[in-house]
């Protein structure tokens, strides 16, 4: 098939997944809901500013978008795959003429706007209970986009990637989220990352969160804050390093392991 | 047969199965199957459940590997498919056994969505109208009938315009009034020259459609007949029963209608309660796999 039919038809497939998406109410709703009532939750414990003018839900809004990215990609699609797949619907599809290729950029397309949806949503909820702070300059703003697609590709990626390891679509859900959420702990989205223990943010390190949560604080902090983290600077450019390289390895292991079917 | 005569005659053929096996861990389910299915056919498949019907088509279509035989299916190795080629699938249309996926997608998106896979597709909505689900057409997948749901599945196997159909057990959960045009469609599927292996447990089914029938026990082919003509069906001896001084009668005769006319002169007329009958397919059938699964 031609090249233009495989972007093409993966385009149409991103546009019906995501018809099916917003169809499905309590997934909609928990899926955009949940991180939003953390914010709220967190937000108002800890509702005293961190420094003058900077607010926890500041702070935390960065763990929560990058939480976001792994919530809407990662963890989605590792159980989402492996449900389609008891369903019959990687079956069906695989007897069609239909690439593997255009159902990933379907995938992804619904990872894209559920992402958008998810952002706008904690943004907008930040800053009209929380007093949140939009970063300040264009060259934030650009960072800001940059992380969310880099990321977003990382995350979608990876997640097909793992889809081929739980038997079943019930399975799925009982793998992968413990594992989201140990992530989400050691990676400083529920806690300020340098107060961890070493070996926490060791492990961390190894993983794309925690460097998608470092690099959203260098867009919704101020630039002063950059002394509190490990290396007191936001390590932008190893961040991007490292979520290319994992959008690489990723890339492979989906093409790799991706399985229609079980036989 | 000579190597040219056997090139001819396998030109014409949608279907060219030899020796074909397979084992799941160590237990044989398709066992050297032969089989050959002419383009234009209606072929069905008939065998209990665990026979290896599904094992078996699956392997045709692409599913499963073989462990060894030769496969060819509108002369391509569906073993010998990457995953970047389309073309072939573009040309077989399939049905698989009850799915439950799309169920938040209404009849005539997701028929339409699947059109787009196809170069040369059908009209989705004409396909609607032949599977009769015009009236459901904005229905969610999920509010459909069982019947309804499997129409669905057929619309969607016959979209991208094949040139082989293959059917698993298409019209279970159909009312006989949904059977019967499900059937008026397959003819018409053939009449426009697409080849069709069916499998099925009706055998109504088979023998309203199909051109031929093969028998599958235990993953072997143990007969391939015309449905009037599986397990000497037509040869077989008719049964006439009757009442005689308050007891039934029954006989199995080669020559039904001179026996009867004795047995008329013997009851001096009409002959109480008399019923002359053939086996049905079901009969024949019945008889087959109960005799394979004793030798088994």
């Amino acid at each position: 098939m031609h090249k233009v039919g495989v972007i093409r038809l993966g385009i149409l497939r991103g546009g019906l997944e995501f018809k099916q998406f917003l169809r499905q109410k309590e997934v909609v709703f928990f899926s955009l809901l949940f991180p939003v009532m953390l914010l709220f939750i967190f937000g108002t414990i800890f509702s005293k500013n961190l420094t003058p003018g900077v607010s926890f839900a500041q702070y935390f809004i960065a763990g929560m978008i990058a939480s976001g990215l792994v919530n809407t990609g990662f963890q989605n699609l590792a159980i989402l795959i492996p449900m389609e797949r008891d369903f019959g619907t990687l079956k069906r599809l695989r007897g069609t003429p239909l690439s593997p290729i255009s159902y990933f950029i379907g995938k992804a397309i619904v990872v894209a706007l559920s992402l958008v949806l998810q952002v706008i949503l904690l943004v907008a909820i930040g800053w009209a209970f929380f007093h949140l702070h939009m970063p300040h300059s264009p060259a934030l703003w650009l960072r800001f986009f940059a992380i969310l697609v880099l990321g977003s590709i990382c995350s979608t990626v990876l997640g097909i990637a793992i889809s081929a390891l739980p038997k079943s679509g019930r399975g799925a859900s009982a793998v992968i989220s413990p594992i989201v959420i140990i992530l989400q702990f050691f990676s400083g989205v529920f806690f300020v990352f340098t107060q961890l223990p070493h070996w926490m943010q060791q492990v961390a390190s190894l993983f794309p969160l925690r460097w998608l949560t470092e690099g959203m604080r260098s867009v919704f902090l101020p630039d002063s804050f950059k002394s509190q983290e490990l290396t007191h600077s936001w390590e932008v450019g190893k961040m991007f390093a490292v979520l290319g390289a994992w959008a690489i390895v990723g890339t492979i292991l989906a093409v790799r392991s991706f399985k229609w079917s079980e036989e | 047969m000579s190597a040219s005569t056997n090139s001819q005659s396998r030109a014409d053929l949608a279907i060219s199965v030899r020796g074909l096996t397979k084992s799941y861990d160590g237990r044989v389910v398709v066992n050297g199957v032969d089989l050959d299915v002419a383009q234009g056919e209606i072929f069905a498949l008939l065998g209990p459940n665990g026979a290896g019907k599904t094992t078996f088509v699956e392997i045709l279509e692409g599913y499963r590997r073989r462990d060894s035989g030769e496969v060819k299916v509108l002369h391509t190795d569906p073993d010998t498919l990457t995953r970047t080629d389309h073309i072939w699938r573009t040309r077989i249309g399939i049905v698989l056994q009850s799915t439950e996926d799309g169920q938040d997608l209404t009849v005539k998106e997701t028929v339409h969505h699947f059109a787009h896979y196809y170069p040369n597709a059908r009209n989705p909505d004409e396909v609607i109208e032949l599977v009769g689900l015009t009236e459901q057409a904005n229905n969610r997948a999920r509010n459909l009938s069982g019947g309804q749901r499997r129409r669905l599945d057929v619309a969607l196997g016959i979209i991208g315009n094949p040139e082989i159909l293959f059917l698993d057990e298409p019209t279970t959960g159909f009312d006989p009034q949904a059977r019967r045009s499900f059937w008026e469609l397959i003819r018409n599927l053939r009449a426009a020259g697409t080849t069709i292996l069916l499998t099925t447990h009706y055998l109504d089914e088979a023998e309203a459609l199909a051109d031929r029938v093969g028998v599958i026990v235990a993953g072997s082919i143990i007969e391939i007949a015309t449905p009037a003509t599986l397990g000497g069906r037509n040869t077989a001896q008719a049964v006439i029963s009757w009442i005689w001084n308050g007891e039934m009668k029954e006989l199995a005769t080669d020559n039904p209608t001179s026996d009867v006319l004795k047995i008329a002169e013997q009851c001096g007329g009409e002959i109480p309660e008399l019923r002359i009958t053939r086996p049905s397919l079901e009969d024949i059938y019945l008889k087959m796999i109960s005799r394979e699964e004793t030798h088994a």
